[in-house]
């Protein structure tokens, strides 16, 4: 089933609000060159790169031959992978494929936004068909606010009970000097903040950020040689499985793509308890619910019991699996970055470089991409050769 | 490398303006028509690649459009934002990597954007995007630069225009099928010099798609397996003025990777047809060039002498090429299709004698700022 | 099955997608620019390992993959590496056609330099000397040079 493959370096940028110093290329190198000392190579070991955002964020059609200057791409094979919110994780597991395929033995993989320089929410819209949903559903906001709804009546959970998973991950993202928020936010705060669309508020929802995140992977046998301990990947699942947004809000059904592209992914590392074979995770929540409904699509706890399992500070730093360390996405959103940030944070993790965030003893970690229509990418690393 | 085959084609015909369809139904028509060609089932495939392009089609996150419509429910599927022959690259590496048999489509409708606000788009937003530049007017200083250097006329260019359109009267889904003069081309509207009308390829709708598949599939497919021998791509600098507009080296670079992959060592004799994306005339010798199948500044010589005609020893775009026809993204997976075609005999009148070997070719970027390569065989 | 298709009329939705936009020259494009609005000066930078010259300036070297820091005052003046005359119109174009595309290698440059020509098109020819000729309202961007004409 291909070779075995392994991250070897990652690098970031850290993340702000706006970054005027830089172009959008200019950005992109510093993570590659953050990646490049990680993993103590030079950009002429490099094979190929693979590059991705979301085009109508910086308005740059083409960005792989936009940004050779930046992502050290010259006179080498490079591809783009676009996939949405996703992206940042389609573009890990397209460099994995690159090393698995026995075609290229060091992948570069890029993500990066530059989310400062457009209108966040008129870019995103025109993710909605033009005919039919560009109308009425004006941005990621909605589709989520109606998840957030079914899954309160269904379950019981109070908003207070999300806010919860807001309160930590920004208290984590204070051990992350990458992170764009770096204050902490209370569920007092969160439940001040202003109502952007109920149940959603202000504090309960990621923000936008420019950034970019870059990984190496190398093939088993190089990687070895490479890293002292190379994070490799024991499973890859995805599951992009809507194309318009009324298919995807059965809520009975919880969420769909999560549950299938996860149980794909613990078959194939042979996890049969996630929530005591896994040792830290990183997750793509978007928004605050995301951290309760999500988990149970993860198969983390049982239906309608996220917000004791998140209440009981079991996915808090020091619990029993705890969740995004790096602050998640609720501290920081470079879009194109940020589904690669999570698997780059969980392969930080494995490779035991997360410093105050470091989680003790990781073997396996869990990274999961969300984006599109309601779609889920999710990665397992590990420190144990598969 | 013989791992992985072609199994299955499929092309919708080219046109001016598909009003009657959505990327979807294009998309769905290319899937269940590569299918029946491979004598496969949906679920035969356990991998999707799309290839799509937002700015082309008006869409962030475009293959959402399309995801149904590829057989994408509960798979891996997965969009290439760029030329068909790099998401069929993606494609392959699935299949080398363990994956049974990857469906790879793309979409593209000219008819609906404004190509020039989207190639415009290309270029750098400090330093040259209120320029104005985009493709055409960029390929015109490609075009300029190369007839300079080597002392071209527009004449030889306007021979492959001619070649091109008439090969396309043999190919039942070309847009531009014509019998046309050099005279034609040359008193054709003045676009950007020194191109004319003829010289540039159309504004196109359609969608192709290509299945690719492992071994042991291949060995049950319902038509001959098309082995692919060798694959690469490369990608040189961005700005146009840091680049020699006139030495293709991102395609030389490719292209040697690709032969050594598939053990060729002289292009010329070795491949007996090559189908190669000139969206505009200057465009077929220059690549030509690049690929080694002469040496730089010989490429329009070869087309005058003839060995690039249906005749010749190396047919170049029997199928009319991108002048016929240029649905971007498409257009590069259309010739692989067409090289795929003539390698299984399947090519009807556009057919080339004893085909066992041939050559596609697409890009992406400015004035073929990347190009991907493929060699693909009939013989194991 | 599909004969009730025969009876429909496509129709057609049109629409135009307008993002306001406002990308980050960057620390060293923003001295390019300045460079032009203030001082009426082209700027390049060299790459410290290969010695190649930029223009405009960049923050590194693509092809060694090296900071640049070096910056290098150009002659607003050079040679047509390569030219073409436009003779369509689109709003995009910030001048009427006919007008020119040209790569310039500027004096003192490594690279070829793209610009307009508005004037003397039907003298143009590969390899003729042309200077910069500055807007007289500038405010910072590429149009600072409102075109090269021949010298």
């Amino acid at each position: 089933m291909g070779r075995k493959v392994a991250v070897v370096g990652t690098g970031q940028t850290y993340h702000r609000s706006h970054r005027p110093d830089v172009t959008s290329r200019e950005m992109i190198r510093e993570a590659v060159t953050s990646a490049l000392a990680d993993a103590d190579l030079k950009i002429k070991d490099i094979d190929a790169v693979v590059i991705g955002n979301m085009d109508h964020f910086e308005s740059i059609n083409y960005v792989d031959t936009y940004s050779i200057e930046g992502s050290g791409a010259f006179m080498k094979p490079i591809m783009k992978v676009s996939t949405g919110g996703t992206t940042g994780a389609t573009v890990a597991i397209a460099a994995y494929y690159h090393v698995a395929s026995g075609l290229f033995d060091r992948v570069l993989a890029v993500g990066f936004e530059k989310n400062s320089e457009s209108d966040t929410t008129g870019a995103i819209i025109t993710c909605s068909d033009p005919i039919w949903d560009r109308f009425s559903y004006s941005g990621a906001i909605p589709s989520l606010a109606t998840e957030a709804t079914a899954y309160m009546e269904q379950y019981g959970a109070t908003q207070e009970d999300a806010a919860l998973v807001g309160e930590r991950d920004r208290n984590h993202a204070l051990n992350n000097p990458y992170a764009h928020l770096q204050r902490p936010l209370t569920v007092k705060d969160i439940m001040a903040s202003p109502m952007l669309a109920y149940p959603i508020k202000l504090g309960d929802i990621c923000p936008r950020s420019d950034g970019a995140c870059a990984m190496i992977l190398a093939a088993d046998g190089i990687a070895q040689k490479t890293a002292s301990r190379p994070a490799w990947f024991k499973a890859v699942s995805v599951r992009h499985t809507y194309t318009w947004f009324g298919d995807s809000t059965d809520y009975n059904k919880g969420l769909v793509s999560m549950q299938q592209a996860s149980q794909e992914a613990y078959a194939r590392a042979g996890i049969r308890s996630p929530v005591d074979e896994l040792d830290v995770a990183e997750l793509y929540l978007p928004y605050t619910w995301a951290g309760l409904k999500w988990i149970e699509d993860l198969g983390l706890c049982g239906r309608g019991e996220a917000a004791r399992f998140v209440g009981d500070k079991n996915t808090h730093m020091g619990g029993k699996l705890p969740i995004n360390p790096s602050g998640g996405v609720i501290s920081t959103n470079c879009i194109g970055a940020t589904a690669m940030l999570r698997v780059a944070e969980a392969a930080i993790q494995v490779m035991g470089k997360g410093g105050k965030r470091q989680v003790p003893e990781v073997k396996n970690a869990l990274a999961t991409g969300f984006g599109g229509c309601f779609w889920t990418d999710v990665v397992i690393l590990s420190s144990e050769r598969p | 490398m013989d791992k992985a085959a072609i199994v299955g084609v499929a092309q919708t015909r080219y046109e001016r303006r598909k009003k009657d369809q959505i990327f979807a139904d294009m998309v769905f028509d290319v899937t269940r028509a590569a299918l029946d060609d491979a004598g496969l089932t949906i679920n035969d495939i356990d991998s999707v690649v799309t290839c799509s392009n937002d700015f082309y089609d008006g869409r962030t996150i475009s293959g959402m459009a399309v995801g149904d419509a590829a057989g994408g429910m509960d798979k891996n599927i997965s969009t290439v934002s760029g030329d068909g022959t790099f998401g069929a690259f993606y494609g392959l590496m699935r299949v080398l990597s363990g994956y049974k048999a990857t469906i790879v489509v793309a979409h593209y409708k000219g008819s609906e954007g404004d190509v020039k606000i989207t190639t415009n788009g290309m270029f750098d937003p400090i330093f040259h995007r209120f320029l104005g530049i985009e493709a055409i007017s960029a390929a015109a200083l490609q075009a300029n630069a190369y007839m300079n250097l080597y002392g071209l006329t527009e004449e030889q260019f306007a021979e492959v225009s001619v070649k091109n359109h008439g090969n396309a009267l043999n190919n039942p889904y070309a847009q531009l099928a014509m019998k046309i003069t050099v005279a034609d081309v040359m008193n054709s509207k003045k676009i950007a010099d020194p191109l004319k009308l003829f010289d540039c390829c159309p504004i196109s709708d359609g969608a192709a798609a290509i299945i690719i598949a492992d071994e042991e599939i291949a060995a049950r497919s319902k038509k001959k397996p098309v082995w692919i021998k060798g694959v690469a791509h490369c990608c040189e600098s961005y700005l146009l003025g840091d680049r020699d507009l006139a030495k293709p080296v991102a395609l030389s670079e490719a292209a040697r990777k690709a032969y050594a992959m598939a053990g060729i060592k002289n292009p010329l004799r070795e491949i007996d047809v090559a189908e190669i994306l000139e969206a505009f005339s200057y465009m077929e010798p220059l690549w030509l060039e690049g690929l080694g199948f002469c040496k730089p500044g010989e490429g329009a010589t070869l087309i005058g002498k003839g060995v690039t005609g249906m005749g010749g020893k190396l047919p170049v775009n029997p199928s009319g090429g991108a002048l016929s026809a240029n649905p971007i993204l498409v257009a590069g997976l259309a010739r692989l299709i067409e090289a795929t075609l003539q390698v299984r005999g399947e090519a009807g009148a556009r057919q080339v004698d004893k085909v066992n070997t041939a050559l596609a070719q697409g890009f992406n970027g400015p004035c073929g700022q990347s190009h991907c390569v493929w060699i693909i065989g009939g013989k194991k | 099955m599909s004969d009730w298709l025969k009876d429909v009329e496509p129709l057609t939705l049109k629409g135009q997608i307008a993002i306001p936009y406002t990308w980050h020259a960057g620390d060293v494009g923003s001295r390019f620019l300045t460079a032009l609005r203030d001082e009426k000066k082209i700027l390049g930078s060299k790459c410290p390992e290969c010695g190649k010259v930029f223009v405009p300036a960049r923050k590194n070297c693509g092809a060694c993959f090296v900071d640049i820091s070096e910056w290098v005052e150009l002659k607003p003046e050079g040679v047509i590496e390569a030219y073409t005359i436009v003779h369509y119109s689109h709003p995009i174009q910030p001048v009427k056609p006919p007008f020119a595309y040209a790569l310039i290698k500027l004096d003192g440059a490594d690279v070829g330099f793209l610009h307009l020509i508005k004037k003397d098109l039907d003298k143009l020819k590969n390899g003729l000397r042309v200077k910069a000729e500055f807007s007289g309202e500038r405010t910072g961007k590429i149009l600072d040079i409102d075109s090269f004409e021949l010298v």
